[in-house]
């Protein structure tokens, strides 16, 4: 009975025991329960992204580079089928044997291999090598005959940028290259770049990067574990960049570009009205076109040693002294002013009886002299004694505000361009906090002949001649098309303006921000005296460029030359009187012509700069004349496709 | 010394079909059907190896089991010693002529199955426990003399295992031992006392382990310590749970599963890919599956007379309920990955045979339930 007591006790505690681990078991199960929950309904989201994430993986795919055109809608800037070599870096077992095949076959240097060494360790194992991205004909068929032989390898009919103007527009247009660390920081680059795309590195390439460069596409694949592509599952299209339409001529910048061949310089051309540039040569230039793949050393050197230093675009970023194109623009202060009547006469009487200020000698570039002077014959045959009183009378200060107003001393194109300069037009204030000194008179008399502290790019003087040219009205320079401007209004206000003369109450000389398109001078009658003498300048006898002229009214045309000396003549060199061609190059003076035309009812402006050209009528001047013709001619068909152009707009 | 006094000795054959549970073995075959659609899907959806391979064991160990189910109760009663025996003799070969994989020396070759006697030591414990305490007087059970053996039984083939290695079916053996002696009536305080001293000495236990076991255990505090290395599994299980959702990506759908994010999908993370394919609705039905199955084991012993079938029946159902949560905590990243199989879904010989096993036993006890057996 003990026994069977003992055995039901037993039981019980078994099945009490039981009980209590069961009810364990239960909690233990609940929370099991609530951790499925958990997973499965409250953080479900967070968890198929995950999935998502590890399943998916995107490929993105290099958006075409948008076209740049000139004013004609011809191609600048395209882009041109190229062959490529990909490697896919897991389809690879042995990269070394890959590499060593490749090599064998389209003929790799070391220094290429190891520049693919290092470009493949900052890959992922999934990406995409890329070993030549311009192959040749035979070395893409050379791959194409091996390709069973080479893992991984996979040839690629791709698109590159190609400048079929090459030379011609480089320092406009700019030319593209690898994307640098810097350039990725940009949020246009960074937000739309892929590995392997080119982007913009100087001119138009690089300032309108955010049009050009497009979106890339998006290729999704499902991926296993170990990173192979199972399927495709979504494929978004990449979007090609938009078009750049330029205001340049091609034909017209060809030709500037030839005129200039051989020589360091720089032409530029403008429309009067609307500001469009038409013409923006530098010279000597280079061939874009290497930059794209990564130009080679040799290449680079030569550019980069050539004396004449064709990376430097200098029609923005060229700094010159004005010499006597300058003259006009102190003829129009000093008349605006009314510091001096056109009537006044001075007399030039040669380099043995100098100007004389403070004991101080200033000579005229005339030998001889010119003899008794008035103002416009003063700018017709450029007399410097004339000038340099003028200058006296008439003070730097007020020099420089109408020098600024009429294009001078700031940029021209914006931030187009990250090499233009301002150029300096100094005043009595600017030397007292750039330089700290006190200005001096014998400064503002050189000033008055364009030399100095005075600088300039070669565009500021070709706004400057176009904003005299027009009738003293503020145009807006620019190289882009703009939508916003209309041609045929802005055309129409200021020849309306002309035409409404002289109604006008502000006194335009102390106010030195103009509107667009408003006009700039006090009296009419000024403006008109410095066209005229620019007039004689070119077509009468005794004007320094006179034989540059067209007797055709179709083409004639009215301009200034300058010489601009890079340093200080002295009286050895007076006596010596060498030619051009005796002095030693880096020594001889800038050659510069600025000019309209035509004439009557004048449309383009132009300035041209040789640099150590020698004299601006024998170096500048016929190479404008040229030019001139050229632009009078296409004229017509310009006016055609831009009327067309705002018709449809 | 054993006399046995058996009341009903002679069942009708009738009566032994009549008495078998007819809802524990649908149980068993509602799961073993879920683990063919699973393993199924972990071959991405081909008949081949994994599928043929399961299917056929589960077909032969049902089989068996349906056979081993007639066995006497007693009779298992009388061998339960010499069952040990076998087991802890053949841990002893896998530590000489052990075949090893990935690191771990665990299996013995039998030419038609790689033998893990590990799995079968699982049983032996309980079975030998069951035993063990059938005999002891409730009065016993207390005193010292009578725990020192059990102890002493479970701590050797424990430490064999842990040498192989395999801490998970370690503890799990432990475990099973453990809760017998629970059952079997030890006083609280003995837990109570054992469990404080576990915790005291844990530091000093993991030093000991091996550095994968270590990295295992930091891994589980933290997954995202080494997302790559031994996080990855856990983060990856996490998040093939986690994406199924309430109603899961659909059957042979786991992405996770068939882009071979998933480690060991056939085995220990078999939930992983069911959850994932199946989501909370299916996860939930396969645990109350297990909770029935659990119950059903657990209703056989409330049903039978001898100490020995209780003791062996709440234990095994101890045992399953240990292997189920230990696996499915462990995919849930509750608990450190110590690789533990989920009964009858995860594919392997030794763990089906082992559990099917088991099982039958249970069968037995319910089949010869009013079987007594002497405690003498």
């Amino acid at each position: 009975m003990l026994n069977r007591g003992r055995n039901i006790e037993k039981g019980r505690v078994i099945t009490r025991r039981m009980f209590i681990l069961a009810a364990a078991k239960i909690l233990l199960f609940a929370g099991i329960s609530s951790r499925l929950y958990n997973l499965q309904i409250s953080d479900r989201e967070k968890y198929e992204i995950l999935s998502d994430k590890n399943r998916i993986r995107e490929w993105k795919t290099p958006p075409q580079r948008g076209i740049i055109v000139d004013n004609f809608n011809k191609v600048l800037a395209s882009n041109d089928r190229v062959f490529q070599l990909h490697l896919i870096l897991d389809e690879i077992n042995d990269f070394d044997v890959t590499i060593f095949k490749i090599k064998n076959l389209i003929g790799l240097d070391q220094f290429q291999i190891k520049k693919l060494y290092k470009k493949k360790e900052r890959l992922k194992p999934w990406d995409t090598l890329v070993v030549s991205d311009n192959l040749t004909w035979e070395q893409f068929s050379k791959i194409n005959l091996y390709l069973h032989e080479l893992e991984g390898a996979k040839p690629v009919l791709s698109t590159s940028r190609f400048y079929p103007y090459a030379n011609d527009l480089v320092h406009i247009v700019g030319y593209v290259g690898d994307a640098s660390p810097k350039d990725l920081e940009k949020p246009e680059i960074k937000e739309n770049f892929v590995p392997g795309l080119k982007v913009g590195k100087y001119g138009i390439e690089n300032s309108q990067e955010k049009m050009l460069i497009g979106n890339y596409g998006i290729k999704r694949y499902e991926v296993n574990a170990s990173g192979k592509r199972i399927s495709q599952i979504d494929y978004i299209k990449e979007r090609q960049g938009n078009k750049v339409n330029l205001t340049i001529d091609i034909e017209i910048q060809k030709y500037a570009q030839e005129l200039l061949k051989g020589k360091a310089g720089s032409i530029c051309a403008m429309d009067i009205y609307t500001g469009e540039v038409v013409a923006m040569a530098s010279s000597p230039t280079y061939d874009p076109n290497k930059f794209t793949h990564g130009i080679n050393q040799k290449d680079w050197q030569e550019i980069r040693n050539n004396p004449l230093k064709p990376l430097i675009n200098k029609s923005i970023a060229g700094l010159y002294s004005p010499g006597s194109t300058f003259k006009p623009l102190v003829a129009l202060a000093a008349l605006e002013y009314g510091i001096l009547d056109p009537n006044k006469t001075i007399r030039c009487k040669g380099h043995k009886h100098p100007y004389e200020l403070y004991g101080v000698k200033y000579h005229c570039w005339k030998k001889e002299g010119h003899g008794y002077m008035k103002l416009r014959n003063a700018i017709k045959q450029s007399c410097d004694i004339y000038f340099y009183e003028m200058a006296r009378l008439l003070g730097v200060d007020k020099l420089s505000i109408i020098a600024k107003r009429y294009g001078l001393g700031t940029n021209v194109l914006g931030d187009l361009y990250n090499d233009e300069k301002n150029g300096l037009v100094p005043d009595t204030k600017w030397k007292r906090r750039a330089l700290e000194q006190s200005w001096y008179l014998g400064e503002t008399v050189i000033n008055g002949i364009g030399q100095g502290y005075i600088q300039t790019t070669p565009l500021q003087l070709c706004l400057m001649t176009a904003q005299i040219s027009n009738g003293g009205y503020k145009i807006k320079p620019h190289i882009i098309k703009d939508d916003s401007i209309n041609y045929k209004d802005v055309l129409n206000k200021i020849k309306l303006d002309q035409s409404n003369f002289p109604l006008h109450e502000r006194n335009y000389l102390d106010d030195i921000n103009v509107q667009y398109y408003q006009r700039m001078y006090n009296k009419k009658s000024n403006i008109n005296f410095v066209l005229d003498a620019m007039f004689g300048s070119t077509n009468e006898q005794y004007g320094t460029s006179y034989r540059s002229r067209y007797d055709d009214p179709k083409y004639q045309f009215a301009g200034k030359t300058g010489t601009s000396q890079v340093r200080r003549i002295t009286d050895l060199d007076r006596e010596l009187d060498l030619d051009t061609e005796q002095i030693e190059y880096k020594k001889r003076d800038h050659a510069l012509y600025v000019a309209f035309a035509p004439y009557k009812d004048p449309r383009y402006a132009i300035s041209v700069i040789i640099e150590h050209g020698g004299s601006g009528s024998k170096a500048a001047a016929p190479l404008a004349s040229k030019l001139i013709k050229r632009i009078i001619d296409r004229h017509k068909l310009r006016e055609q496709f831009n009327n067309g152009n705002t018709s449809l707009a | 010394m054993l006399r046995e006094r058996i009341q009903a000795s002679n069942y009708s054959f009738l009566d032994k079909i009549k008495s078998i549970d007819y809802l524990l073995i649908l149980l068993i075959i509602a799961i073993g059907s879920i683990s063919v659609f699973a393993i199924y899907s972990t071959e991405g959806g081909k008949f081949s190896f994994y599928t043929k391979n399961h299917i056929i064991r589960l077909s032969v160990f049902f089989c068996l089991f349906l056979a081993l189910s007639f066995v006497r109760v007693s009779t298992w009663y009388k061998n339960a010693y010499l069952f040990y025996i076998v087991g802890l003799v053949l841990l002893v070969t896998v530590l000489f002529f052990g075949i090893s994989a990935s690191g771990a020396t665990r299996w013995i070759n039998l030419y038609f199955l790689n033998l893990q006697p590990s799995e079968l030591m699982k049983i032996a414990v309980i079975i030998c426990f069951a035993r063990y305490y059938h005999r002891i007087q409730s009065s016993d059970i207390q005193s010292y003399k009578f725990l020192i053996q059990p102890i002493i039984l479970l701590i050797i083939p424990c430490y064999l295992v842990i040498q192989q290695p395999d801490l998970g079916t370690s503890i799990l053996i432990a475990g099973s031992g453990i809760a017998i002696i629970w059952l079997a009536g030890l006083n609280i305080k003995y837990f109570v006392y054992s469990g404080l001293l576990l915790l005291v000495s844990l530091p000093f236990a993991i030093s000991i382990l091996k550095p994968y076991q270590k990295s295992r255990i930091l891994t589980f505090f933290n997954p995202d310590r080494d997302p790559l290395g031994a996080g990855y599994q856990i983060i990856q299980s996490k998040i093939a749970i986690g994406s199924g959702g309430f109603f899961g990506k659909g059957f042979l759908k786991g992405t996770q599963s068939y882009l071979e994010f998933l480690p060991e999908k056939h085995t220990d993370f078999i939930f992983t890919l069911f959850s994932e394919e199946f989501g909370f609705l299916g996860s939930i039905i396969l645990l109350l599956l297990y909770i029935l199955l659990i119950y059903r084991i657990i209703n056989v012993g409330l049903v039978s007379r001898s100490f020995f079938a209780k003791l062996y029946c709440f234990g095994f159902a101890t045992a399953i309920f240990l292997y189920v949560f230990v696996n499915i905590a462990m995919v849930l990243g509750m608990l450190p990955i110590v690789g533990a199989p989920l009964p009858i879904m995860s594919y392997g010989g030794s763990s089906l045979l082992s559990i099917m096993l088991g099982l039958s036993i249970v069968m037995s006890c319910k089949i010869y339930n009013q079987e007594q057996i002497s405690v003498y």
